[in-house]
């Protein structure tokens, strides 16, 4: 059976950061597991630019972006297997993957992380009715065919969803000649980012219609149309309002779902909230010696969080291997009003260097205020923004000698009015 | 000229073909859609009923009884998936009660098997998140889910095997008599045959009104439907029937033979005969009817809604026999349990064709039996490595919701019937059908069904004529470009 210190299953951008941070923190037996021909996961399909303005201080395209880290492990002795995929891993931490070129393979690990990135949400996740002709794809599959492909799927559109996918979508469907008819959004404010709605819609006269859905789709062999409604704050479509637009193509950009088959095979409880496992400061799992990064733990909107993320996760494996990761945790962490969520859920304030980020998403758009962390009534530290919004990934650093004040207990964060 | 020609390859037109391929005749199904199984019969409960609940006396009791007893062997040779899963009918108080043993009664007149009726605690024993209302059910331990489209693929493609021809983008427009046999008229010319059998579902009524029988008509019925994620399979893993209240039947909760769960069907007449549209009033309502059966239905876990037409004709059972026009048999008005019923059906309609005066004479090169696939989602590690050091296409996942692998599709590909579609290999793999429905996998599919059949990125349909998946090469203009300087 083949011995590694560390597999990273997934090779996209969260991964690559974990293998590089583990061997730079010492690790040397690394290997990356990754189904697709090559390393970059959904960035490779991703061609427009605006990745790595954190992180690089550069706006690189997708592919360049993913570039930057293969070469990293390019300078490493981290072997990687693309073409592979992961089934399972066991109790003990046997990964068991298959792959055309070397079969069915057993591979022991000390430690692996997860990194499988997401997938998007389907008609049938959101009950779209009407006919099943041929042209409703979601925003993903469309991204691949035009940009890895070459093919258009569609000439007229509508997109239902104004998550990031989607906007990105509408401009290049309009720069390969197609005429996107409007994106409907259920909510009353967008799911993507600020600049994607200007630099994807307002740029191209692209209407945004706010409070809108997709009450049926029509058409028997493709799309011919579909209607729409504006739906009133219970989000039911108020009848007066139907309207039909004639389009040959729906793109769904209706939400990312982290993909963790293999983390519940093996027993690890996925939050509901995130839809990800619970992990820990440097995001550990709640099975020993197993460690998950990016879209897997929670949808990020930035890549470059997700790097930093598998950073950590790098670094969590290391002291892992090294004996040093301490398990139990001080705090766990809560959201209540205006919070969806946060991560990580718990704290051991001994693995962390000098403060902690948690990371979270508010439930809607939030002018004049503020989010704040207490314990118990006691508050502990804020964060002040110009505004929130659900579409932007906010994050929240508390220095650990403020952590270090606290009783162990549990930390809420909480959205307040100013 | 053909001995036969069979007009439509759902679940009845298949099992005829595969029943006639026993004997030496030439036979061709006629299909109007890019594949078989196109219309009812992909959409639909897919139980095979223990054959209790079709009024004793009428065709439908016969043949459902029959031909449920039927489906072991017809497994054994085929491989289609078939599972003997146990069905209920609950009542919910004591006025319902009576219906369970009218149904035991009627069952047992129908020749139906393994029925009993037994306390609400006991069927809880059985199926744990039963709800606590149910007060009884008449439990039938032969009824099985199958899957319908699965099995019309695997019986005409042993049909194929066994030299029937398949025809498909094929439409019946009209047909003619002359002195001893018919002329179809079909969107692909001219086809004669000595005997005509009408096997076209929802259409029926029209193709028999080409020879001038217009003496019935159907009406489509509809059926809605939501599938659940395979993690719901705990709800259960027995098909649960409501006994029938004031005239309406109630929503059944069902397993699929892969494990997913199906909740349905409503049944409303409608209007146009291809009217499958799904709606959000029905699907809620459809819900909320479920929910009285089981208790745990989240309607998170939802991958897909569709919905299916059941021909029902005004005569209100199966109409099956020879014409008045010698040669031309009808086969119509096949609703609920076409499916239990069709391979009995296919026996029938043998004997038919031998008392019209066919020549029957077995085929001594039949072979009933059709090989399954390689699922490497079933295989353990030793077969599993043993089969990609073979053939290595089994060791590259095409469809991770499934873990479809493409040597399962490219096998899909080569069995005798000729693929088109994204469908198509869906509904042979599964590749496609998991949670993240296609969106994953599509593209990878469309490439290898380019490759293994020559056919072009943009010929490939969806589902047939008309559904086609891309437009035109998005960087045309570039490449042209490209070309030029
Ligand atoms: C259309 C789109 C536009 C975006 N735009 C921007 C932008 O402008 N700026 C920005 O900063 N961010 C953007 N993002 C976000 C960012 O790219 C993602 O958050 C990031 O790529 C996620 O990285 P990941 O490694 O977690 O997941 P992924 O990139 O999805 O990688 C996961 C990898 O795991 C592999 N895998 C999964 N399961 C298995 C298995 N069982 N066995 C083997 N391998 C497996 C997958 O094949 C994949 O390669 C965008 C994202 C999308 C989808
Ligand atoms: C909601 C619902 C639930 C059901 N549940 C069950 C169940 O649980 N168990 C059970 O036993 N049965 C069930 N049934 C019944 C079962 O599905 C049908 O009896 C069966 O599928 C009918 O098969 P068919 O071959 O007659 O029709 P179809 O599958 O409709 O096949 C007819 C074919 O004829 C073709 N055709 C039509 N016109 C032409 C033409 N002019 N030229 C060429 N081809 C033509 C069509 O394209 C079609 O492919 C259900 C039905 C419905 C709708």
């Amino acid at each position: 059976m083949l011995k590694y210190e560390l597999v990273v299953i997934g090779g996209g951008p969260a991964g690559l950061s974990a293998a590089v941070e583990a061997y730079e923190q010492g690790v040397r037996k690394i290997l990356i597991l990754e189904r697709d021909k090559e390393l970059g996961g959904i960035l490779n399909q991703c061609i427009h630019n605006g990745f790595g303005l954190h992180r690089f201080k550069e706006e690189l395209t997708g592919p360049e972006y993913s570039l930057r880290y293969i070469d990293l492990v390019k300078d490493t002795t981290i072997e990687t297997l693309t073409d592979t995929m992961v089934l399972e891993i066991s109790e003990q931490k046997v990964v068991r993957a298959i792959s055309a070129e070397r079969g069915y393979m057993e591979i022991e690990a000390k430690a692996v992380v997860f990194s499988m990135g997401c997938r998007e949400r389907t008609r049938g996740a959101i009950q779209l009715q009407g006919d099943r002709p041929a042209g409703v794809f979601t925003a993903g599959t469309a991204q691949r065919f035009i940009n890895m492909e070459g093919y258009m799927p569609g000439k007229r559109v509508v997109i239902l969803g104004s998550g990031d996918i989607g906007l990105i979508m509408a401009r290049r469907m309009t720069f390969e000649g197609a005429k996107v008819e409007a994106v409907c959004e259920l909510m009353p404010y967008s799911n993507g980012l600020t600049r994607n709605i200007v630099q994807c819609l307002d740029d191209y006269d692209i209407p945004l219609m706010l409070s809108h859905t997709i009450v049926k789709v029509h058409g028997k062999a493709r799309v011919e149309g579909v209607t729409i409604a504006k739906v009133d704050e219970n989000f039911k479509p108020i009848p007066e309002s139907f309207k039909r637009i004639d389009c040959d193509t729906v793109l769904l950009s209706v939400g990312l779902i982290p993909e963790n088959e293999i983390t519940q095979n093996a027993g690890i409880a996925v939050d509901t909230r995130t839809s990800g496992p619970k992990v820990g400061e440097l995001r550990q799992t709640e099975m020993e010696g197993v460690f998950a990064c990016g879209n897997v733990v929670h949808v990020h909107d930035l890549v470059d969080f997700v790097s930093e993320e598998g950073a950590l996760s790098g670094k969590g494996v290391a002291k892992y291997l090294k004996g040093e990761l301490e398990t139990t945790p001080n705090f766990s962490t809560a959201n209540s009003d205006g919070i969806g969520y946060v991560v990580p859920q718990t704290v051991n304030l001994s693995n962390v260097d000098d403060q902690v980020t948690f990371y979270m998403r508010v439930r809607s758009v939030y002018d004049k205020h503020i989010v704040r962390a207490y314990q118990g009534d006691t508050l502990i530290a804020e964060k002040k923004e110009r505004k929130f919004l659900p579409a932007e990934m906010v994050n929240f650093k508390i220095k650990k000698e403020i952590l270090a004040n606290l009783a162990d207990g549990e930390i809420r964060f909480v959205v307040e009015e100013v | 000229m053909l001995d036969v020609c069979i007009v439509g390859g759902g679940v009845i037109g298949t099992a005829i073909s595969r029943e006639l391929s026993r004997y030496q005749l030439k036979v061709r199904v006629v299909e109007r859609n890019e594949d078989v199984a196109t219309e009812t019969t992909k959409a639909n409960s897919g139980i095979v009923h223990g054959g209790y609940d079709a009024a004793h006396g009428k065709l439908k009791g016969f043949f459902s009884a029959k031909g449920n007893a039927m489906y072991p062997q017809l497994e054994e040779e085929l491989h289609f998936g078939f599972r003997q899963t146990g069905s209920f009918v609950v009542a919910f108080n004591e006025g319902q009660e009576p219906e369970l043993d009218r149904l035991l009664e009627n069952g047992i007149k129908n020749g139906a098997r393994g029925l009993e009726i037994i306390s609400g605690d006991r069927a809880r024993e059985m199926e744990p998140h039963l709800s606590k209302s149910v007060t009884k059910a008449l439990y039938c331990s032969t009824a099985g889910v199958t899957s319908p489209y699965e099995l019309s693929v695997a019986l005409a493609e042993n049909a194929a095997k066994n030299g029937v021809e398949y025809s498909f983008y094929t439409e019946v427009n009209g047909i003619e008599k002359v002195e001893d046999h018919f002329i179809l008229h079909t969107s692909k010319g001219p086809v004669e045959a000595k005997v005509v059998i009408n096997a076209a579902g929802l259409y029926a009524d029209r193709i028999s009104a080409m020879i001038g029988e217009d003496d019935f008509t159907i009406n489509p019925r509809q059926g809605q439907y939501v599938l659940l994620d395979k993690d719901q399979a705990f709800m259960t893993d027995t098909v649960i029937f409501q006994a029938p209240e004031n005239g309406s039947k109630g929503v059944l909760v069902t397993p699929t033979v892969h494990h997913n769960i199906l909740v349905g069907p409503n049944s409303d007449y409608i209007d146009e005969k291809n009217d499958v549209a799904t709606t959000s009033d029905v699907i809620a309502k459809i819900l909320k009817a479920g929910s009285k059966s089981i208790d745990a239905i989240n309607t998170r876990k939802v991958i897909r809604s569709f919905s299916g037409n059941r021909a029902s004709s005004d005569r209100g059972d199966f109409i099956i026999g020879e014409t008045k026009v010698k040669g031309f048999v009808n086969v119509a008005g096949i609703e609920s349990p076409g499916l239990t019923s069709a391979p009995a059906i296919a026996i029938h309609v043998a004997d038919i064709l031998k008392e019209m005066g066919l020549e029957l004479t077995a085929d001594p090169n039949f072979d009933p039996t059709r090989k399954p696939y390689k699922r490497i989602a079933d295989m353990e590690a030793e077969e599993l490595n043993n089969l990609i050091a073979e053939e290595p296409a089994y060791g590259r996942v095409i469809c991770r919701c499934e873990s479809i692998s493409e040597g399962e599709i490219v096998d899909a590909i080569h069995r005798g019937l000729p693929i088109t579609s994204v469908d198509a290999i869906k509904k042979r793999t599964r590749a496609g059908m998991g949670r993240c429905q296609g969106g994953f996998c599509a593209p990878r599919v469309m490439e290898i069904i380019s490759r293994e059949t020559g056919l072009s990125m943009e010929e490939i349909t969806k589902q047939g004529e008309g559904s086609y998946l891309l437009t035109k090469r998005s960087k045309d203009a570039l490449e042209k470009g490209g070309q030029d300087a």
